[in-house]
């Protein structure tokens, strides 16, 4: 639910504390010489494929495509059982009806973007309409983008009322809310969005929709996750973080965690929490994770392709 | 699943081969001193010995003095500017070549971090050598004359062995003068290793000389007669001694001493990177720092919220070994500079200020003291008013822009300041006023060689790094 907040929009959002652009990538470049070694690794990577959305957004999608990566969603590595699953596979919405036939019983998640993903540039109804019906086809999760016109022109309110209403939408459908924030460019606005989102009643808010570079930062994904944390301390509801696009391999997802550990805590390190928006990322983790158990590389042909 | 923690992360030590025993380093050769006293350097983080070390006596001060002369009026002085940077040139990339190992064997001897040295340190000391290897040809454009001073006697601290090193020998170097250079007892190993690098650059037997040892040797260097320049990076207190063992003699000084750094945050600072800054400026080489911001001024406006993400911070720094590559907080350097931190702490709780540490268990071997926080310190306190040198905070607040300045200036050192706001008005208008030789805007402790480096008042005279630092080497 929305909750209250005070005096006008632009005046919330612009009271709040600024951001620097210098001290951020310090910080966030400073926390990505941690080094993750042996059992922290290995703890790591199980960690980061549970918290993977594992994503196909392409004109290209097939049901035949999506059926095979939900069978990669289910069962990562059909070579080792002991695998996790990741948290959820992320569709289309005309898409999620062959999604949740195939993930049946699984357990793993339904995400499907909606609301004119990925611009988003369409009446309010149509959005609506794009959510209930991927919710209706089994989506448990919503990938909702926002209006970054409105944004940018300074009508918070048009983005707040949006939010709220898509939430409405969703009923228990998880909603995750995408800043864009290669849209935003600034620090300032990606807080400012943030904070926009979290009051508006977002479960999630998520850096980018994968299709506008530069797509899910360091400094960035530092900046929500201070959000998040300070969203809690003030209100006592938890809401999770989502960077998405650009994260392929497994020390790029190490640095991630380290982000979330010592940014938000360990409170958040939990796929309900954190996620991770990618799709080729999950086959890097997988074969760092034999190399951590074997001792050796298998080549790309021992994982799947899908 | 099991929690996401960070395994142990050690830098590997076998890099280094540290040897039992070191000589003193005068004229390109490694030779024994004429007195029988050596000193033992210690690992702080264990207290376990490292290596023995010849203690220069004044016959062995007379003999490095004969060396740097002798090389000054035959060789270096008569180089072109473009042959000498030739070899500073070179020593700057062995420094690059070896940097790991330099790295490891700081950390072991100083108890920084490995992160710092790694990252901090290492590629800054590089980075002096580059940087006055290439004015060495170019003088005649600095508008500072031409002519070297002769022989420089240096003497460094411990807090950043290597990096104060270059800070001294590179200008020293690059505008044709040679060097006797005493490092601090605790910590002379890197100089030990840089005089191997003198060796492996070819450089020049004499125009760099090193002589180990503690006060005595310190006092005989710059007492010496041989000396034209007096460089000398330490505390205060030693610093007017040297200013009184020169007064009289035409030698040229510069000192670069203590400090008591205000860090100014206003109300309207970017409060998370605000935050970082603070961490940064007084816990970066556990506030052995002589610009350390040991003084944070908040507005009161902003301070309880400010001190709370503050506490919270502090309690994700992690104290331990230091060649763990995971760790924030190192070693305090030697058994004396852990007690002056605790009498200072001490006095901070009994002189009515409140101090704070996070839960944070220490080794039980070696020195060290947890990142501690004093609020209620008033101006009259000692903990505002004296360098503790170490990770601790003195916390003041201020109502307006007038009184933070006033009460930043409060103090008889100048050395840093940092002033926080997103207001580049506010931002000009109190770095304008504040009596401190480097003030840095929404950042603490960041280090460039082309920037000038040095104090007002107490904090010492002259300046170190950029054009500024040829000028304390030319005539």
């Amino acid at each position: 639910m929305p909750d209250t907040v005070p005096g006008s929009l632009r005046a919330y959002l612009h009271g709040l504390p600024g951001v620097d652009e210098v001290g951020v990538g310090r910080r966030a470049a400073d926390l990505a010489t941690r080094s993750i070694k042996t059992t922290a690794k290995r703890s790591a990577i199980d960690l980061a494929i549970s918290m993977v959305d594992l994503t196909t957004l392409e004109g290209a999608d097939t049901p035949g495509k999506v059926r095979a990566l939900a069978a990669k969603a289910v069962r990562p590595d059909p070579a080792d059982p002991t695998a996790p699953s990741v948290a959820a596979l992320c569709v289309y919405p005309d898409m999620v009806a062959v999604a949740a036939e195939a993930l049946k019983g699984s357990g793993v998640g339904l995400a499907s973007v909606a609301t004119g993903f990925p611009a988003g540039r369409t009446s309010l109804e149509v959005k609506l309409a794009d959510t209930s019906a991927a919710v209706a086809a089994g989506a448990t999760e919503i990938d909702m983008v926002i209006d970054r016109g409105a944004f940018l022109a300074g009508d918070y309110r048009k983005v707040f009322d949006e939010i709220t209403a898509v939430k409405e939408q969703c009923g228990p459908a998880h909603l995750k809310v995408i800043l864009e924030t290669g849209e935003l460019v600034t620090h300032d606005n990606v807080r400012r969005a943030s904070w926009l989102a979290l009051h508006a009643g977002a479960d999630f808010i998520k850096t980018s929709t994968g299709k506008v570079a530069p797509a899910a930062t360091l400094p960035v994904t530092l900046i929500m996750l201070e959000a998040v944390r300070d969203y809690r301390a003030a209100t006592g509801r938890q809401v999770g973080v989502k960077p998405a696009g650009g994260i392929r391999t497994t020390k790029d997802a190490i640095r991630y965690l380290v982000l979330v550990k010592e940014i938000a805590g360990d409170d958040w390190l939990d796929p309900a929490w954190f996620r991770l928006g990618a799709s080729t990322l999950l086959n890097d983790l997988l074969m760092q994770r034999t190399k951590l158990a074997t001792g050796h590389y298998g080549g790309p042909d021992y994982y799947t392709i899908d | 699943m099991e929690i996401f923690e960070y395994a142990p992360a050690p830098e590997s030590r076998a890099i280094v081969s540290i040897r039992p025993s070191y000589d003193l380093f005068i004229d390109g050769e490694f030779v024994e001193s004429k007195s029988d006293e050596r000193l033992v350097t210690v690992n702080p983080a264990d207290e376990e010995p490292l290596a023995e070390v010849a203690v220069a006596d004044d016959a062995d001060v007379d003999r490095a003095f004969a060396a740097a002369r002798r090389a000054f009026e035959q060789v270096w002085s008569r180089l072109p500017g473009a042959e000498r940077g030739k070899y500073l040139f070179r020593i700057a990339r062995v420094i690059q070549e070896r940097a790991r190992e330099l790295a490891v064997l700081e950390s072991l001897d100083n108890g920084k971090p490995i992160k710092e040295t790694r990252d901090v340190d290492l590629p800054l000391a590089a980075a002096h050598f580059f940087y006055y290897a290439g004015w060495a040809d170019k003088l005649a454009h600095a508008g500072l004359g031409t002519r070297p001073l002769g022989v420089a006697a240096q003497v460094i601290p411990w807090n950043f062995p290597l990096l104060m090193l270059a800070w001294k020998v590179a200008p020293a170097l690059a505008t044709g003068n040679t060097v006797v250079l005493k490092p601090a007892e605790t910590t002379p190993l890197t100089a030990l290793a840089f005089a191997e690098i003198c060796q492996e650059a070819g450089l020049p037997p004499g125009v760099v000389n090193i002589v180990t040892g503690a006060g005595a040797t310190g006092r005989a260097v710059v007492a010496h007669p041989g000396a034209d320049k007096v460089a000398f990076t330490g505390s205060t207190e030693v610093g007017r001694e040297i200013a009184r063992a020169v007064a009289g003699t035409d030698k040229r000084v510069t000192l670069e001493l203590g400090g008591k750094g205000a860090n100014i945050v206003y109300d309207d600072a970017a409060i998370d990177q605000a935050v970082e800054g603070i961490v940064t400026g007084i816990f970066f080489n556990q506030g052995h720092v002589c610009c350390a911001g040991s003084r944070l001024l908040v507005q009161e406006s902003i301070a309880d919220e400010l001190l709370a993400r503050l506490r919270a911070r502090i309690e994700r720094l992690r104290l331990g070994d230091p060649l763990d590559k995971n760790t924030d907080i190192g070693a305090v350097n030697s058994a004396a500079q852990l007690a002056r931190i605790r009498e200072l702490a001490a006095a901070g709780q009994a002189e009515g200020a409140t101090g704070w540490s996070p839960a944070c268990p220490l080794p039980e071997r070696g020195y060290w003291f947890p990142p501690t926080v004093f609020t209620g310190v008033t101006q009259a306190h000692r903990i505002a008013r004296e360098e503790i040198f170490g990770p601790v905070l003195s916390v003041l607040t201020f109502r307006t822009p007038e009184e933070a300045v006033a009460k930043a200036n409060n103090t008889p050192y100048g050395l840093s300041a940092g002033v926080w706001t997103e207001k580049g008005s506010l931002m000009l208008w109190t770095a304008s006023r504040l009596r401190a030789g480097v003030v840095w805007s929404n950042t603490f402790n960041v280090f460039d060689p082309a920037s000038p480096f040095g104090g007002y008042k107490e904090s010492g005279y002259g300046r170190e790094g950029g054009r500024h630092g040829l000028e304390a080497y030319l005539d």
